[in-house]
């Protein structure tokens, strides 16, 4: 893949619905996405409240609060609408989620906010805020499963010196549509990492950006998901290097099984004129488990100054490795145990990195019954 | 007690301009308690003839046979082979990463076993089978030869050769990119294999160095896919003096 250098990563947002038209699908951040299968997000489907039931279970020392729409925090991490349904979702929420990390507060305990779908009938729109104070440090779940068609925005602040692990875990029932927008702003020596698992739904897609408010900030975003038959999962990451010595590490692996199984990564990342010194990595890796899977890979690196650390990017896509299931099989192991070694092996590293020790058997666990619908059969 | 068995064996490997041969009729009967090492130059067909041996997907049987104690290996699939008793060390033994070799060991002992190693004293079979071949214990919880030098990829074959005990090991180039002491160590866990019974060895290699440490008693020459000489020992010797111009040039 060579460098896209064309300039297509300047997105202007913009609160007024007006200016976003209804996508026909031959948009640039569109093309990919099944606009037919959106239960009409993107076009004028009516939300109503209900279609979600958030149940939070707030980590001691964290505060979760719920707010009315048009509190002061709302808008905080510099979130501004780029396409339609982000600015439906927008108008639409009837209250803010906030979830609030006090300074200085170092929280071991995991923060949960468990969002479980009650039906595909109503389309749903949230809004979520969560904000680590400054020098504070915490982890917070955000975790969908049941069934709904769901549009929200979600905005990630890092105040000076914050940690923050911020985890979207998509397992959605099969006929789930969830169009999510988390925009990230990451404060002076804060360091963010965002992990987004995607396993269920119908159309998962993802915008996941970032953009920084002082010099020495890092995020790092991971990824992990599986698209099962007939599924599109779709992610879309933009990291906007808007100051100095600032870090970016992207990694996304996802596996694909079935008939019409689709996934998407698009990773940008852009490297403004100010952002001298920055350090990038981006990376993609799709394995196919069966015939008729889908997966499109679009890094690109936008670099608007030479001065800088070091940036590169890599995208691979492909089916198993002959030579190492030649291997494992050599030493005995029957085929079915092989690719299931391999396959855990593929997200064993990712699993680790993301760190958050409550997840780690989960993760596994739902691999292996991904697993057992194609590969173990 | 072991017998493999190969019959005028003919492979050839898909490329580009359609089916190339490169086996062109092996005939090679390893008895138990034999040992017997091929010898060849690069390009010879040695790995080929491990591969095809072991059941590698990208080698074609045209035509004749291999056999252990009479039955049809080349019916076998891949890990059917390694649990009748085949084992391949090889060449370049290959990476997979996410996967540790602690569950890689106690995985594929399993699967020979058919059934899962006790657990206290496989744990302290492995750390022994690594202090052997002087591989710290560590490696147990790295991922399957990656990161891995050359040489401990080495022993990582020769640990696994340890303690999955086959029937008959094929060992490819097993010696090379090994300093002396690492050949050595390597050559100690071979033997230390053929003490424990009536095993088999096919020893693969391109220079005489190792049948110092791992005495052979036969020696074949492999040329151009086939054997081209056979001998005892002292055809190491001799090949050792003069080379492989003789039957290079001899097959041209
Ligand atoms: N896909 C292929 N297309 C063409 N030729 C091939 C292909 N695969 C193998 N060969 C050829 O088969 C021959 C035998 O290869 P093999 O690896 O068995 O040799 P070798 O004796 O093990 O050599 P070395 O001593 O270098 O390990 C070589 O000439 C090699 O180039
Ligand atoms: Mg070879």
């Amino acid at each position: 893949m060579g460098l896209d250098v064309s300039s297509h990563l300047h997105p202007v947002g913009s609160f007024d619905l007006a200016d976003h038209p209804v996508p026909t699908g031959m948009e640039e951040i569109w093309r990919f996405t099944p606009l037919k299968r959106l239960r009409g997000l993107h076009d004028s489907a009516p939300f109503a409240d209900g279609a979600v039931v958030l149940k939070s279970e707030a980590a001691p020392g964290v505060v979760v609060e719920h707010l009315a729409a048009d509190a002061v925090v709302r808008g905080t991490s510099g979130l501004v609408p780029t396409d339609r349904v982000s600015a439906r979702a927008w108008e639409a929420a009837t209250g803010v989620t906030l979830v609030r990390v006090p300074a200085e507060a170092v929280v071991e305990a995991t923060t949960v906010l468990r969002h479980v779908g009650t039906g595909a009938d109503t389309a749903g729109a949230a809004h979520t805020v969560i904000v680590a104070e400054k020098f504070s440090k915490a982890t917070v779940v955000l975790d969908f499963e049941g069934t709904a068609v769901l549009a929200d925005n979600i905005e990630i602040v890092l105040e000076d010196g914050a940690e923050l692990t911020v985890v979207s875990l998509q397992d959605w029932a099969d006929d789930a549509v969830h169009h999510s927008t988390q925009h990230a702003k990451i404060g002076r020596d804060a360091t963010l990492k965002h992990v987004s698992v995607s396993f269920g739904g119908d159309v998962v897609r993802h915008d996941a950006t970032a953009e920084y408010d002082g010099p020495g900030g890092s995020v790092e975003m991971l990824g992990m998901y599986f698209a099962d038959e007939g599924q599109h999962i779709e992610h879309r990451l933009f990291v906007d290097h808007t100051a100095p010595k600032t870090r970016s590490n992207v990694v996304y692996k996802g596996a694909l099984q079935g008939e019409g199984a689709h996934a998407v990564w698009i990773g940008n990342v852009l490297i403004r004129k100010v952002a001298e010194g920055i350090e990038t990595y981006e990376e993609n890796r799709n394995l196919i488990l069966t015939d008729g899977c889908q997966a499109d890979s679009v890094p690109n690196l936008e670099i608007e100054t030479g001065e800088i650390e070091g940036a590169g990017h890599a995208s691979a896509t492909g089916r198993f490795d002959d030579n190492q299931l030649f291997y494992l099989r050599s030493r005995g192991i029957e085929e079915a145990e092989a690719r299931r070694l391999v396959v855990h092996g593929f997200f064993n590293d990712l699993i680790g990195k993301i760190g958050v020790e409550s997840l780690e058997d989960k993760l596994r666990e739902t691999v292996e019954a991904e697993l057992a619908k194609n590969v173990l059969r | 007690m072991a017998t493999l068995e190969i019959k005028d064996l003919h492979v050839s490997v898909e490329t580009e301009d359609g089916p190339k041969e490169i086996l062109k009729g092996v005939n090679l009967t390893i008895k138990d308690g034999e040992t017997h090492a091929i010898m060849g130059p690069n390009g010879s067909g040695k790995s080929t003839l491990a591969y095809t041996i072991s059941g590698h997907p990208k080698y074609t049987v045209t035509s004749g046979s291999i056999t252990l104690d009479g039955v049809d290996v080349l019916e076998m699939s891949v890990d059917e082979r390694a649990r009748a008793g085949l084992f391949l060390a090889m060449q370049y033994p290959v990476e997979v990463p996410g996967v540790s070799v602690s569950n890689f060991l106690r995985t594929a002992k399993t699967a020979i076993d058919g059934e899962a190693p006790k657990l206290r004293t496989w744990v302290k079979d492995v750390n022994a089978a690594m202090d052997r071949v002087k591989m710290d214990t560590a490696f147990a919880s790295r991922n399957v030869n990656e990161g891995f030098s050359g040489g401990e990829k080495k022993r990582h074959e020769i640990v696994q050769l340890e303690l999955l005990d086959p029937k008959v090991a094929v060992l490819d180039e097993t010696d090379s990119g090994l300093d002396i002491d690492a050949l050595k160590i390597v050559s100690e866990g071979v033997n230390r294999f053929k003490e424990n019974g009536d095993k088999g060895v096919l020893l693969i290699t391109h220079y005489t160095r190792i049948l110092r440490y791992i005495t052979p008693d036969f020696v074949h020459v492999f040329v151009n896919g086939q054997v081209a000489e056979e001998g005892g020992p002292e055809l190491a010797d001799e090949l050792e003096a003069n080379g492989y111009d003789k039957y290079v040039s001899a097959a041209v």
